[in-house]
């Protein structure tokens, strides 16, 4: 037997051999890559001996979010504190060891930590390190303004729904709502009850997420292409057929009617505007066709990810879904329903408020951003927001007459609950179907002053009985009206 | 020449010195979060094993000089990082170690001839059938395997003493029937065969390991006792047959298992990439790998590496003090200190397998064999499970892991072990 017991030692011994040399691997030669992983928990608790820069509103001082110190195992950690609890939620996100990072703590997080950056900055908070002292991230100034945002999340409450604000001639997002909200100091501690279905998602960022109909504030997309192809002035006359038109006079596959009982005859594209008469825009749509409309679509921004300093997992293309998934753009559809907003257009209020922004902008789209400037600790600046223009969508003329167009809306039109004394204001209710009778989707989109304006919104509210000018215009009007009294605009 | 229990004594000074420093480097480097209860602990652990000392002096003066010393320095080694992962723990470790030691006592002073153990083999194998029939029926599940009994209050870990009951029967029947195994009577696909009533109760022990594997999902406890079982098989009949057949059997029982049974499958395809789900089935063997990776040569020092997280602390790895213990050494010294781990359970192994080549009667070197393989393939299962040599299971690192079970079985191998070196030393004057 002993020539057996002796074989079994030589086995243990190579068994053993081999344990070495695996742990060696590890521990030399594949240690430098395992150490800088995102799952390694050094790394993760390491950035939370790192004082995360502040953030700020766009007044440079009102502190968004700061840190709290705390002695843990024998290190100073720090937590994230956020002043304003459910206001600024969705835009700023939320740091936590267990459940990650979001929004803009996700989004700037290099920036954040000073891990973002060029290697004197490395090796400086390599030396802080060595030595024990505790390395300081650069602070954010946001765009956002603390009025407006206040002014949005009062207007919207009891409701389900988002907002957005643009600064147009800059893409500086001013406000970024979306309810039901959260309290991101607590999200660790409610992680499960804010996931549950009942709690209605509140971490879902209705503005860059939320897909819905854009309804009737879509014939501004399809204004724009009827104006600037050429095909139609504000002036051109369309009969509207009474109340609904259908088969077999209009190659759609059922009747369109307009809202309520309205009927009308022939009438200008201006007029039908102003009334967000359906089955006009559903003719002009049919005219247009639909690789035309496409074609506004792509310009606008619709099916390609939108341009936001914002975690890309965190914003949604806009454009045609069908049960969850993203139809191509050259998909067969009823173009006299898209072109008034329905069919299977899906779109996230950050779209909509970008095509508002895009028109009080001259018709040019610019690069949207959440983050103006970023401060390392010396003062110096590290990153500074530059407006970028990233398309012509339509001529400066065409957007002068959508402009005119729209302030209509608000003057006389299906709008007037967004009017503000003393201002001129452009606008577009929308009204969408949700399959559900008398429960709707309702839009507002609109910007202000009608010359040189500062600042254009998008709303939308679920699940209302209500139409858009009803009740999504008057949330719009507050925002507009505590943006430019709070003296930022000027 | 020393006699042996002089070598012994000597090797458990430095023993005792070493456990001091390693205490006190933990309580240098964690002075603000421990109190100063550390030395108080290598203390105790040098007495109870100059205790040991005292009655191996007593009962068994022949015994090898050389497995004391190094259990001991296997204990004082987990109960140093258990301590440094939790102060608490490390007492009730040490209380089980305390137990662990009577038994060992009682080995060597109330059975004093493992001898006499072999007429109880068949009991003694179906006492090793009980616990685990016992523990697939009525046991506790915890992450999905079943292989904890609560016995008044105290979870035990059958398997453990399972794999104890399992090497004395298999020493027993295999002396016995080791020549009428090795003797073909039948031929099958050209392998022979011997009776099968001299094969069934092998048949049996190894269905059991099977069953350990399907019905407890106890992958660690499974692949201890069929390896055991081919070792034993191995060294009493030298057929290689045997172990291609089985080794053959336990690859289409395991692909069998790994089809029907969704907590093994996890685990396997865990074991072959974990990188994908890294907060949930990949946790904690992620976990593992960085810790030891973050250690490199020389390890961050006792004591000072990044373990502990949250309020109240606890560890980072899932199940640090059990499964985890040899990632977190090797983070805290790195591959000098986990090498040095290793080198010590070669050394014991080497000691254990001498001990068998020079025991004089069948019964003797198959159960020293069995104990020293067993001890070995245990280390070995769960520290290439922790450095992803192999999938990771739920078994202790023998005489280091936190574990009541593990103890006491432990120092029950070790006082067998002992009996036979000392009979076969007093054999041979």
């Amino acid at each position: 037997m002993n020539r057996q017991i002796n074989g079994l030692f030589r086995l243990c011994a190579a068994g053993f051999a081999v344990l070495i040399t695996m742990t060696a691997y590890w521990q030399i030669w594949a240690a430098d890559s395992l150490a800088v992983r995102k799952d390694n928990a050094r790394l993760v608790y390491r950035q939370l001996e790192i004082k995360r820069g502040l953030v700020f509103a766009a007044d440079g001082h009102t502190v968004l979010a700061k840190n709290r110190a705390q002695r843990r195992d024998g290190f100073t950690i720090y937590t994230r504190v956020y002043p304003f609890h459910g206001l600024f939620a969705h835009a700023l996100g939320y740091n936590t060891i267990d459940q990650g990072r979001s929004g803009l703590e996700l989004s700037y997080n290099d920036f954040l930590t000073a891990s973002n950056s060029d290697l004197s900055t490395e090796l400086s908070n390599l030396g802080d390190t060595l030595r024990g002292i505790t390395v300081t991230g650069d602070n954010l100034v946001t765009s956002l303004s603390v009025p407006t945002q206040k002014a949005a999340l009062t207007g919207l409450a009891g409701h389900r729904g988002a907002a957005v604000a643009i600064d147009p001639s800059t893409g500086r997002v001013l406000a970024m709502v979306s309810l039901p909200t959260f309290d991101p100091n607590l999200v660790v501690q409610n992680f499960a009850r804010l996931n549950r279905p009942s709690s209605g998602s509140p971490l879902l960022n209705r503005a860059t997420q939320g897909l819905y109909a854009p309804g009737s504030t879509f014939k501004t997309v399809t204004a724009t292409a009827a104006l600037d192809s050429g095909l139609y002035t504000p002036s051109t006359t369309i009969d509207a057929f009474g109340h609904c038109i259908g088969p077999p006079q209009f190659p759609i596959f059922a009747p369109l009617c307009n809202a309520g009982t309205e009927s009308f005859g022939p009438i200008s594209l201006s007029t039908a505007m102003t009334y967000s008469v359906n089955t006009v825009f559903a003719q002009v749509g049919l005219k247009l066709g639909s690789s035309r409309l496409s074609d506004y679509m792509h310009r606008y921004g619709f099916y390609a990810p939108q341009t936001l300093d914002y975690p890309s997992d965190e914003v949604v293309t806009s454009g045609r879904y069908q049960s969850g998934r993203r139809l191509g753009p050259l998909q067969q559809l009823d173009v006299a329903r898209e072109a008034i907003g329905q069919e299977r257009l899906s779109v996230t209020p950050l779209q909509m408020a970008d095509v508002a922004a895009t028109i009080a902008n001259g018709g040019e789209r610019m690069r949207l951003s959440l983050v103006d400037r970023a401060i390392a600790p010396g003062g110096s600046t590290a990153y500074s927001a530059h407006p970028a223009p990233l398309q012509r969508v339509m001529s400066a003329a065409s957007a002068q007459e959508l402009t005119t167009m729209m302030e209509n809306v608000v003057d006389e039109g299906t709008g007037t609950a967004a009017q503000i004394h003393g201002l001129h204001v452009a606008g577009k209710t929308g009204t969408a179907e949700t399959g559900v009778r008398n429960v709707y989707t309702a839009w507002f989109i609109a910007f202000a002053p009608v010359v040189h304006p500062k600042i254009a919104v998008a709303v939308v509210i679920e699940n209302t009985p209500l139409f858009g000018g009803q009740v999504a215009a008057p949330v719009a009007a507050d925002m507009i009206r505590a943006y430019l009294n709070s003296g930022v605009a000027q | 020449m020393r006699s042996p229990r002089m070598r012994e004594l000597v090797n458990l000074g430095f023993v005792g010195a070493l456990t001091a420093v390693g205490f006190l480097s933990v309580y240098t480097a964690r002075q603000q979060q421990i109190q100063s209860t550390s030395l108080v602990y290598a203390g105790i652990l040098l007495a109870l094993f100059v205790l040991a000392h005292v009655a191996v002096r007593a009962g068994l003066p022949k015994a090898d000089p050389w497995l004391l010393p190094l259990s001991a320095l296997l204990s004082a080694l987990g109960l140093i990082e258990v301590y440094r992962l939790d102060p608490v723990l490390a007492r009730d470790q040490s209380i089980w170690i305390v137990i662990g030691l009577l038994g060992f006592l009682a080995l060597i002073f109330v059975v004093r001839d493992h001898r006499r153990l072999e007429d109880y083999k068949y009991l003694l194998g179906a006492s090793a059938v009980l616990l685990l029939v016992l523990t697939m029926t009525v046991g506790t599940t915890i992450n999905g395997a079943k292989l904890w009994l609560r016995v008044g209050g105290v979870q035990v870990q059958p398997g453990e003493f399972a794999k104890l009951l399992l090497v004395l029967f298999l020493a027993g029947y295999l002396r016995e029937k080791r020549e009428v195994l090795a003797f073909a009577r039948h031929r099958v696909l050209g392998i022979g065969i011997p009776a099968l009533k001299h094969f069934g109760p092998l048949v049996l022990m190894a269905g059991m390991s099977l069953g350990v594997l399907a019905v407890m999902n106890d992958m660690g406890t499974a692949l201890l006792l069929f390896g055991i079982f081919l070792a034993m098989v191995h060294v009493a009949t030298g057929r290689r047959a045997y172990t291609v057949l089985g080794m053959g059997a336990f690859g289409a029982g395991s692909w069998a298992v790994y089809h029907t049974t969704a907590h093994v499958r996890e685990r396997f395809d865990v074991w072959l990439n974990p990188w994908p789900t890294p907060r949930t089935s990949g946790y904690q063997i992620i976990q593992s790998i960085e810790s030891i990776a973050d250690g490199g040569v020389f390890g961050t020092g006792l004591g000072k590496s990044f373990q502990l997280v949250g309020t109240p602390p606890h560890p980072v790895i899932p199940a640090a003090q059990t499964d985890g213990i040899f990632a977190v050494w090797s983070d805290e010294v790195g591959l000098a200190g986990a090498a040095a781990l290793l080198l010590i359970y070669l050394l014991f192994a080497y000691r254990g397998f001498k001990i068998a080549a020079v025991a004089d009667d069948g019964f003797s070197k198959l159960l020293a064999a069995g104990l020293t393989f067993a001890f070995s393939l245990q280390a070995f299962l769960i520290v290439g499970g922790v450095t992803r040599l192999i999938p990771l299971t739920g078994i202790t690192l023998p005489f280091v892991s936190y574990g009541g079970s593990s103890v006491v079985s432990n120092f029950a191998l070790l006082a067998l072990l002992l009996m036979i070196s000392h009979r076969a030393a007093e054999g041979r004057t």
